[in-house]
């Protein structure tokens, strides 16, 4: 196991850094970590910040003090185990391939040498770990894209992406939360917003569950479009 | 209800609270009021709740008209306010009547300058606070900058308070453009050579007029890197020092993303964010190194005086 280290992050912040690489594994301990620190509500914490290998701890520097802080979470850091395959939950997202919703589906195909059946089966056929949220409110850092889809992101971003779009940028994946400049290759389109103010539940998921996009069809798209703009979609989970 | 219709938005007018805190996991940026101290002593001074919205001009201020009467006051910088054409004091509570323009013009020192009311703003709270957000077009006033025509509701307007002419400190001045901005090392700074974290704290640098809400970006000597700049993703604080390949440092201010592919050479305290808040383009600063521990003391030293100026003026409510 590497060695955890905690960085000083300001005033008001430390980072418990648990590696530094990406991998599932570690990935794994920081969620467990975040929800080790959520469940135990130290006084003087404030929010956190879990990302690929470190957990960004906010305080009230008038509660806590930097020294006793940084003792505690060092030892709830040497304490925290990985979390478990048992409780992966998995949201399905419909996403729409049809060449109105994908813009550069011609692009990607002629950089992978792949049909677009092929790239539709590639991308909807695994189940995709959060590793972390950032970017834009609800903007997921999807593992696992596979290799024969790595595509380079455009040469010019574009100046507005619309929200709900699906792009893959060099070997990553992911859908914009929002309305957005970005500079992704588009090959779809989800009628599900990751970040919903007046849903119950404003962002859909968290660190640490999975994503598995749906292929749909347009008429799919538009009628489960009008379910989410009335607020009456619930996007199907399993949890295991 | 009346409220403060906008007659001319200025060069760029938002409403702010103290930011949107408790959803940065999910890659909410805080954003909120850029110079916290000005923020909390309007609200203070005026006896609203800590975290009451209010508008934050930026060099250029709006025109407002009073659609029905309260009480005001203005914090931060100097944007040469006039009321129905008199001239009027920062750092004091006045009180404007129903049909009363108030007006702004360029700042005479000092960016952004604060315009709070009694009773605060009525606009709806996203995700908790009312701040705008303008890269995610969300919060405020349809999440963008005000524009002539808006008009604001006031949530619970007070045309009188008690003690007026009590209710006011020494302004602070804002006319410095040499600034010393104290830095606490941390986070990746071993990303960076010796010489290169030498240069950063003994060198001047200079604000470039590219700064905003997001950041500040500063010209100077680069920082050099031992290899490499780019980490792996990790979450960003206020006021954290990234470095990108060209070595010229930028500070993450109140629209700082959450979350960024930068190494980090440590953080500006707290209390100085405040400073840069009203730091013209062109101004120079000098870095200073300081610890958690001298930083964490001036932060509580700075908020027991803002508990102390509240606790005076709200035992004249």
């Amino acid at each position: 196991m590497e060695k955890i280290s905690i960085l000083t992050a300001g005033d008001s912040a430390v980072t418990v850094e648990f590696a530094n690489e990406i991998s599932p594994d570690i990935n794994r301990r920081v969620i467990a970590f975040g929800r080790a620190l959520a469940k135990k509500k130290i006084k003087g914490v404030l929010e956190f910040i879990p990302t690929f290998r470190s957990v960004t701890v906010f305080y009230d520097p008038c509660l806590i003090s930097y020294g006793r802080l940084c003792k505690l979470l060092m030892r709830m850091a040497e304490n925290t185990e990985a979390i478990g395959e048992d409780t992966k939950r998995v949201f399905y997202i419909p996403v729409c391939y049809e060449e109105a919703y994908a813009p550069d589906m011609h692009t990607v195909m002629e950089h992978t040498g792949l049909s677009r059946q092929s790239i539709i089966e590639l991308h909807s056929g695994r189940d995709y770990l959060i590793y972390m949220l950032g970017f834009l409110p609800g903007f997921a850092y999807l593992g696992g894209l596979d290799e024969r889809l790595h595509t380079p992101r455009l040469a010019t971003p574009r100046t507005k992406i619309e929200a709900g779009s699906v792009g893959i940028g060099g070997s990553q994946t992911g859908i914009y939360p929002l309305d957005s400049p970005g500079g992704w290759q588009l090959i779809g389109k989800t009628p599900v917003r990751p970040y919903e103010e007046r849903r119950e539940n404003p962002i859909l998921y968290r660190a640490g569950d999975y994503i598995r996009f749906v292929p749909i069809k347009e008429k799919e798209y538009q009628e489960i479009d009008m379910y989410c703009r009335a607020g009456n979609y619930h996007c199907q989970v399993k949890e295991d | 209800m009346g409220g403060i219709k906008i007659r001319n938005g200025g060069a760029l007018t938002t409403i702010q609270d103290q930011g949107r805190y408790g959803a940065q996991e999910a890659g909410f940026s805080p954003s909120g009021v850029m110079d916290q101290k000005a923020f909390h002593i309007a609200n203070a001074l005026l006896g609203n709740k800590e975290d009451e919205a209010m508008l934050e001009a930026t060099l250029l201020g709006p025109e407002i008209e009073f659609t029905e009467a309260n009480c005001f006051v203005l914090t931060g910088a100097d944007l040469g306010a006039r009321l129905d054409g008199a001239e009027v004091p920062g750092y004091q509570v006045l009180t404007a009547g129903k049909g009363s323009i108030l007006k702004f013009g360029f700042a005479k020192e000092g960016v952004r300058g604060y315009i709070a009311f009694a009773g605060g703003l009525k606009v709806p709270r996203v995700m908790e606070s009312k701040s705008t957000s303008l890269r995610y077009k969300l919060g405020g006033v349809e999440g963008r900058k005000l524009e002539a025509g808006d008009e604001i509701e006031f949530c619970k307007p007070i045309p009188m308070l008690r003690h007026l002419g009590r209710r006011k400190v020494i302004p602070d001045s804002f006319l410095k453009k040499e600034l010393e901005i104290r830095v606490i090392p941390g986070l990746q700074k071993d990303y960076f050579t010796k010489e290169g974290i030498e240069a950063f704290f003994t060198t001047p640098y200079t604000i470039l007029p590219e700064s905003d809400r997001m950041g500040y970006r500063l010209e100077g000597s680069p920082v050099i890197c031992k290899e490499t700049v780019d980490i792996i993703s990790d979450a960003t604080v206020p006021g954290a020092i990234q470095i990108p390949a060209s070595g010229k440092p930028i500070i993450l201010m109140s629209e700082r993303q959450t979350t960024g592919g930068y190494a980090k050479l440590g953080a500006v305290i707290t209390a100085d964010l405040s400073l840069l808040a009203q730091a013209v383009p062109g101004s120079t600063i000098l870095f200073k190194q300081v610890s958690v521990e001298e930083a964490q003391e001036i932060l509580i030293k700075e908020k027991a005086e803002h508990k102390a100026l509240r606790r005076r003026m709200k035992r004249w409510l």
